[in-house]
């Protein structure tokens, strides 16, 4: 048996000693067999979370939007923040499935189906704000260009308007996306599966898989037609969102470098939270071998240096806030940095600038723990950004005479501590019932999938 | 929420007022500034971090019920938001016979007039079917000339507040009327066998001739009975003053567009029940015109108020010192006075405002305020004769108020004689007595002594709980009386609907004393007027008096009067005070209480502090820095043996050692609106000298309260919001306020038709907050309440914004309407992702309310913050009296979706569809919107673009128009004249004194 693939530079992206066999069995058996009871204790309390969205939703609905904080000026809040933070955590599933895949980046293999499943929960919890945050949220469907008698039509110049559009888009690739790649694995579920009811589920799911070298060769097309389909919403998607800031006139928003920036962000937020969840996981069911150390090294390094993209875009914020010469630009920078919200703004300075720059060290690299804690500040980090872009700006805009204060009540922070609910909840279910890891591209890893020239 | 705070819970950082001055010096040029905390670079992050952890949603709590049902009260609605549930079944009948004059959809104009304490406006009221809508200004009375105020507008309101008396009460009982009749008449039938010696009459100003003819004939029927007078806000010492100089009460009247050169004595003549007149008059000479020249204020005052908000020249004084200041400005007249030496400090301003004064060569003003001692009204009344003013700008008239011995001594003597025991019945017409006398008097003791205590009011508050009867009283327009204005104009009050809640009047209380049969008071009124007007030409003459609303030749004649000057010599020499002074005045909306359960009222930010729902002991910075106090720490107040608790709210201008606090609050039986909000200021109060006192004690009890407070958020530094130009730089050109070039991708929209556009002239506006309050009548804006305003959910469409400028201490404020700007480049239109808010033809900025979602993306994206979020369903769609108030044209808006002003669109469309029947254009001027009708300073002009010789289009023209954040390029279609001021170049700088 020779050696593991190896990158002697980086390190193994699998461990020693794994055949087809192992792999499978490995993988699979998180599904197959009994879960460890932290699942269950994470279940649950996730599981209890995501019924306090519930309730926060159901109050809301019931008594209408001012049981949040916001108010004139601040007329968007944790709302729309927690919106464009979900949806800059899912950015970093398209990016590791669709643009690492093109560039036959192979340590990929062991964290895009992890990192798409997390993309969609992430997803599904940010749709769920701008319905949420709309004062009738039950003719959120006016929003959608549906035809109709009176002849009315969406506003098309509305950067809501695109974000609708966008969002539903990226959502559908992602989810056709992470389906497709998840059908070979279902079959050798249905394969494994003991129980009636795994065989049936699991065999509906993989839609008669049976490996034919024809499924094969259509299955790959198919795949990277749709990782060809969801590169250009990599960068779309977050650039959009940030139009919704860009196309406003107040200062903190107006600005042209939002949408490589609110990229960037996206793609460092949302590797630091494939970070926060892999560190955990891989040492819950032992997967070291598959979630090497290699992975955390390159996650790491990607999130640097999206960090250092994103910290430019801070600097250049300031410096045309004075090259401008615009009074408004300016006081908006002085107000992030000694006005009333002035401890939020460091803060986001310390995580998303200050804690990275460990990552230039090795050592911190190697360490996941250490990882774990960069990206943890990472991840409040680029919450704060959006408090400091949404909320800051909107309370000190023009006029002084309508400024204001804006902070979040109760049911704001239920209904953000709700949707991680929600979203950790999702995240258990999809490791009690589908593989975390991808067995098939795993497969392709050891080095039994090596193709032998002396066989040949 | 609770409304009193654990002060470990929350301390915000303390001000460190050097830090305060520090920085002020610092700046140079002109630098405006907002808010106390944002100078001091304080931060208010403490209660921002607080505030982030749940204190969950407060309107759970048992307070935020009730304040919910407050806001539930008094707030508006309609029952058509019906898109999910079933109508209830009505059966509709149609007039058998249609009543004269009404076509449904077209509303009706009355004239009338509100009563005002101690006066009376005159008024049309709008009625829709039927039923009373809105009051505007009566062109053609001398009071109002179009114009009315606050409390004009909020009046309607009251008429069909739920919380207002429905019945007769007797102790704890409902009775029927008639069983009231029996036994007051019983009463009475023992009182005229000795004369009428135990009955007694209390009354407040009375100003209706009926009335007075009516007391008159009980007073020759029931010789030993008496009639007192007491109203909290009265005239007392001006009337005492004039008693002094010319022997006789006579009521000071001053001409304002007359004069060149007013000095105000701290006398608040912009403010008040009976200022549109004097509002009208004083801002013509504002403005630059070709026929007069711009007139020059001066204010000393000891508590900032409106007409020192606009002065050229305002010295803020202790109220200790205000008598010495006047022997001061006297002598400096000319006067034989001697000038205190302790006004060697201000000696240079005194003796400018007295050359300034003989400059003016007759053409001048002196006015001392109602709450000033008669000294400063002596000197005032004898420097206007000094001056030559009096027969021009200051006449002198018979005053409305007939009590002679002032109101206060008639009050007194009624406690005495209570006292006593020598009355028996005690009729109460109006007022408030056991909420309004000042605390010293122990009236609550001294009535309960009396066998029958009846009290006819609009609510069953105070007074009404320790009377044996409470009859309910008919809201003026649901009323017949007459009513006479401070200038002796009389107006015939007619009904606009019958009583809602079966009230009843002044008149038809007093008849069931004089005549064996109950009349009603349309008859008593109609009566007392063909005695006065008997001849065969009544009917027409009665009609034409109540088309017209003023009985004409009815103004009081001139007196022709020489001030005494031995009043003069008897002057003491004025003292000094070294301990902190109390002052108390009428709050500029609620007045003395009588409009605490309005809620239009209540939520209407005070011109000075922008503060709503509550009153505050007002102190100055510099008191506040000694005192160690802050806004909104919670201090006793003691004085004497009385004290109060109340929360300190630190106001810029204020005079040192000094704390003001309002009357009108602390309301226990105002209603589900006025009970709870504030403090109790008669508890202070000392029947010696109501409005002013010294040796007040602070203590401080280390809790806070929080403050509802609209505007107070922020400072301004350096931003070109509010331009102001001296006469000089006006005349001869200025720099520094360059325009700009307004830029757009788009194409020009045609100019054809219309294009509205407002004017706002800010030299004249005074800030008085009428334009709101008028706003919320016409556009069914509903009231959010005290928790929701705190957390800056209010929902005025036209706000007035108020800056500070300059010198901590005693600071220029400015007053800045800001409507919706109806930008032809709107921000807010481009980002609505559902089309909800777009451009009409005319240019207006239409808001499709059925359309909107609710992204309040449009609110974020609006440069001047003027859009309104219904955050929860603001409106009370339950109680059924309020349903008749709302404007039928005005679409009642329901939760969720944004709203913001409309230039009221629906006064636009009715001009148009008038103008289309006559196949004509609309002609300029003829579309009047709310805020411009009820503005007392004709601020407001509003007109299309198109029609070049239209008076917005000439304003336009006018090199003191600008507009509001040019510099976006949003094109507003509101403009902005910049505010003029002529101050004395001898005293030089920007107006300050």
């Amino acid at each position: 048996m020779s050696a593991p693939v190896q990158n002697p530079q980086h390190g193994p992206i699998i461990g020693p000693g794994h055949t087809f066999r192992s792999v499978t069995d490995k993988i699979s058996a998180v599904v197959l067999s009994r879960q460890p009871v932290a699942w269950f204790i994470g279940f649950g309390i996730s599981f209890l979370l995501a019924n306090l969205l519930l309730v926060s939703i159901a109050n809301l609905l019931f008594r209408g939007i001012g049981i949040w904080g916001v108010n004139i000026p601040v007329g968007w809040g944790f709302d729309i923040i927690n919106f464009v933070w979900w949806i800059g955590i899912g950015h970093a599933g398209t990016l590791i499935s669709a643009i690492l895949l093109l560039f036959r980046q192979e340590w990929r293999t062991s964290i895009n189906r992890f990192a798409e499943a997390m993309t969609l929960f992430a997803v599904a919890c940010a749709g769920l704000y701008p319905v949420l945050h709309l004062g009738r949220p039950w003719l959120a469907y006016w929003l959608f260009p549906i035809p109709n008698t009176m002849g009315i039509w969406p506003n098309f110049r509305s950067p809501l308007m695109w974000d609708v559009f966008a969002v539903s888009t990226y959502a559908t690739v992602s989810m056709l996306f992470w389906f497709v790649g998840l059908i070979p694995d279902l079959a050798t579920l249905r394969d494994r599966s003991q129980s009636r009811v795994g065989k049936v589920i699991y065999g509906t799911l993989a839609m008669g898989w049976r490996g034919a070298a024809k499924h094969w060769h259509r299955y790959e097309t198919a795949y990277l037609l749709l990782a060809g389909l969801s590169t250009p919403l990599v960068v779309s998607v977050h650039t959009i969102v940030s139009f919704d800031f860009a196309v406003g006139v107040i200062p903190g928003w107006h600005a042209t470098i939002f949408p490589p920036y609110f990229v960037a962000g996206a793609v460092f937020a949302g590797f630091a939270m494939v970070l926060t969840l892999s560190i955990p996981l891989r040492k819950l069911y032992g997967l070291e071998d598959f979630i090497t150390q290699r992975h955390l090294n390159n996650m790491a390094r990607v999130m640097l240096a999206t960090g250092m993209v994103v910290a430019y875009g801070y600097l250049m914020e300031i410096f045309m806030a004075w090259y401008s010469g615009n009074t408004f630009e300016s006081f908006m920078v002085l107000n992030r940095f000694f006005g009333p919200y002035w401890p939020l703004y460091w803060l986001l300075i310390v995580c998303n600038i200050g804690a990275p720059q460990f990552l230039w060290f090795k050592r911190v690299r190697a360490n996941p723990l250490a990882l774990f804690v960069v990206a943890m500040f990472v991840n409040v980090g680029m919450w704060l950004e959006r408090f400091v872009i949404i909320v800051v700006s909107l309370s000190r805009d023009f006029l002084p005479s309508s400024w204001g204060i804006y902070h979040g009540t109760f049911w704001d922070w239920s209904t953000f501590i709700g949707t991680m609910g929600l979203f950790m909840s999702l995240l258990f279910l999809f490791i009690r019932f589908l593989p975390m890891i991808s067995i098939f591209e795993m497969r392709t890893l050891v080095p039994e999938a090596e193709v032998k020239e002396d066989l040949v | 929420m609770s409304h009193t705070q654990d002060p470990t819970a929350e301390s915000p950082t303390r001000l460190d007022w050097n830090t305060v001055r520090e920085r002020l010096q610092q700046h140079t040029g002109r630098t405006y500034w907002r808010s106390l905390d944002e100078l001091a670079d304080s931060e208010n992050f403490q209660s921002f971090l607080h505030a982030e952890f749940p204190q969950e949603a407060s309107i759970l709590s048992a307070v935020g019920r009730r304040q919910f049902l407050q806001l539930m009260g008094a707030s508006m609605a309609l029952a058509g938001l019906s898109a999910c549930t079933r109508q209830p079944e009505e059966k509709i009948v149609p007039y058998v016979k249609a009543p004269e004059q009404i076509v449904p959809g077209e509303p009706l104009y009355f004239a009338s007039a509100m009563p005002t304490p101690g006066g009376a406006l005159g008024v049309l009221v709008e009625s829709h079917m039927g039923r009373p809508t809105k009051v505007e200004g009566n062109p053609d009375h001398p009071t109002s000339l179009g114009a009315t105020d606050v409390f004009t507008q909020a009046s309607i309101l009251d008429l069909y507040d739920p919380d207002r008396s429905q019945v007769v009460r007797s102790v704890d009982e409902i009775r029927p009327w008639a069983s009231f009749v029996e036994s007051f008449r019983g009463a009475v039938e023992a009182q005229r066998a000795n004369q009428g010696r135990g009955l007694r009459i209390l009354t407040e100003t009375v100003t209706s001739p009926t009335l007075a003819e009516q007391l008159r004939q009980i007073l020759t029927l029931f010789p030993e009975a008496k009639w007192h007078q007491y109203e909290p806000c009265n005239q007392d010492a001006a009337l005492g003053a004039s008693v002094q100089c010319f022997g006789e009460a006579v009521h000071t009247a001053y001409h304002f567009d007359k004069a060149d050169v007013v000095v105000s004595l701290g006398g608040d003549f912009l403010a008040g029940p009976n200022a549109v007149r004097a509002t009208k008059d004083f801002t013509r000479r504002r403005r630059p015109s070709e026929q007069d020249k711009l007139n020059r204020l001066y204010v000393v005052e000891p508590t900032p108020t409106l007409t020192g908000a606009i002065a050229d020249h305002r010295l803020p004084l202790r109220q200790s010192d205000m008598e010495a200041f006047a022997h001061a400005l006297g002598a400096a007249a000319g006067l034989p006075l001697t000038s205190p030496s302790i006004m060697a400090p201000h000696q240079p301003w005194i003796a400018a405002v007295a050359a300034d004064l003989r400059k003016s060569g007759g053409r001048s003003i002196v006015i001392a305020g109602p709450e000033q001692p008669a000294a400063v009204h002596v000197v005032a009344h004898h420097l206007n004769h000094a001056l030559g003013n009096v027969g021009t700008t200051v006449t002198y008239t018979e005053s409305l108020d007939t009590s002679q011995t002032g109101h206060l001594n008639s009050l007194r003597n009624l406690v005495v004689e209570m006292d006593a025991g020598n009355v028996a019945v005690l009729v109460i017409l109006g007022g408030n007595p056991v909420y309004t006398t000042p605390a010293d008097l122990k009236f609550v003791d001294s009535l309960k002594k009396v066998a029958l205590r009846v009290h006819l009011s609009g609510y069953d508050d105070e007074t009404s709980r320790l009377c044996n009867w409470h009859i309910p009283a008919a809201h003026y327009l649901e009323s017949w009386s007459d009513v006479r204005s401070q200038d002796g104009t009389i107006s015939i009050i007619q009904p606009l609907i019958a009583p809602l809640y079966s009230g009843k009047t002044a008149h038809e209380v007093l008849a069931l004393l004089t005549d064996p049969a109950e009349r009603p008071s349309h008859d008593i009124v109609k009566d007392h007027w063909k005695v006065r007007h008997p001849g065969p030409d009544f009917d027409h003459f009665w009609r034409r008096i109540l088309h017209d609303g003023s009985v004409p030749d009815t103004a009081f004649p001139t007196k022709s009067l020489t001030p005494n000057a031995d009043a003069l010599r008897a002057l003491a020499a004025p003292g000094a005070s070294s301990s902190l002074d109390l002052l108390i005045r009428a709050d500029s909306h609620v007045f003395d209480g009588r409009y605490a359960n309005n809620g239009w009222l209540q939520e209407l930010p005070k011109p000075m502090t922008k503060l709503t729902w509550d009153n505050t002991a007002l102190i100055a910075p510099a008191t506040a820095e000694r005192l160690g106090l802050q806004s909104q720490d919670v201090v006793e107040l003691k004085l004497q043996d009385r004290s109060v608790r109340a929360p300190v709210w630190v106001l810029p201008g204020q005079a040192p050692d000094t704390v003001t606090v309002h009357l009108g609050y602390g309301r226990t039986r105002a209603g589900r609106v006025g009970n709870g909000a504030g403090f109790n200021a008669y508890l202070l109060q000392a029947s010696g000298f109501p409005w002013n006192a010294t040796g007040l004690e602070v203590h401080k009890t280390g809790e806070q309260q929080l403050l509802a407070c609209t505007q107070d958020h922020s400072s301004m530094e350096g931003r070109d919001i509010i331009r102001t130009l001296t006469l000089d730089e006006y005349e001869h050109g200025h720099e520094g306020q360059e325009k700009h070039e307004e830029m757009s991708l788009y194409p020009a929209y045609p100019s054809e038709g219309y294009a509205w556009a407002m004017s706002i002239d800010l030299s004249a506006c005074v800030g008085c907050n009428a334009c709101t309050i008028a706003c919320q009548a016409e556009n069914n804006i509903p009231i959010v309440g005290r928790e929701q305003v705190g957390k800056g959910r209010e929902m005025h469409w036209i706000r007035v914004d108020r800056y500070f400028e300059g010198d901590v201490d005693n600071p220029s404020t400015h007053h800045q309407p800001v409507p919706c700007m109806q930008c032809e480049n709107a921000p807010c239109e481009v980002v609505c992702p559902v089309n909800a808010t777009v451009h009409s033809s005319e240019g207006l900025n239409d808001m499709v309310y059925n359309r909107c979602v609710g992204t309040k993306y449009c609110s974020n994206n609006c440069p001047y913050k003027v859009r309104r979020f219904n955050f929860f369903k603001w409106n009370d769609t339950e109680t059924e009296s309020l349903k008749l108030q709302r404007n039928p044209d005005v679409t009642v808006r329901s939760y969720g979706v944004m709203e913001k002003c409309t230039y009221c669109v629906q006064r636009i469309n009715y001009r148009r569809i008038q103008a289309k029947k006559e196949d004509r254009k609309i002609r300029d001027g003829e579309i009047v919107t709310a805020c411009q009708q009820v503005c007392p300073a004709d601020a407001i002009v509003f007109g299309s673009l198109h029609d070049p010789k239209s008076r917005v289009s000439e304003l336009r023209e006018d090199k003191r128009n600008y507009a509001l954040l040019e510099e976006l390029n949003t094109r507003p279609r509101t403009t902005y004249l910049a505010a003029l001021r002529n101050p004395n170049p001898e005293l030089g700088g920007k107006g300050k004194a």
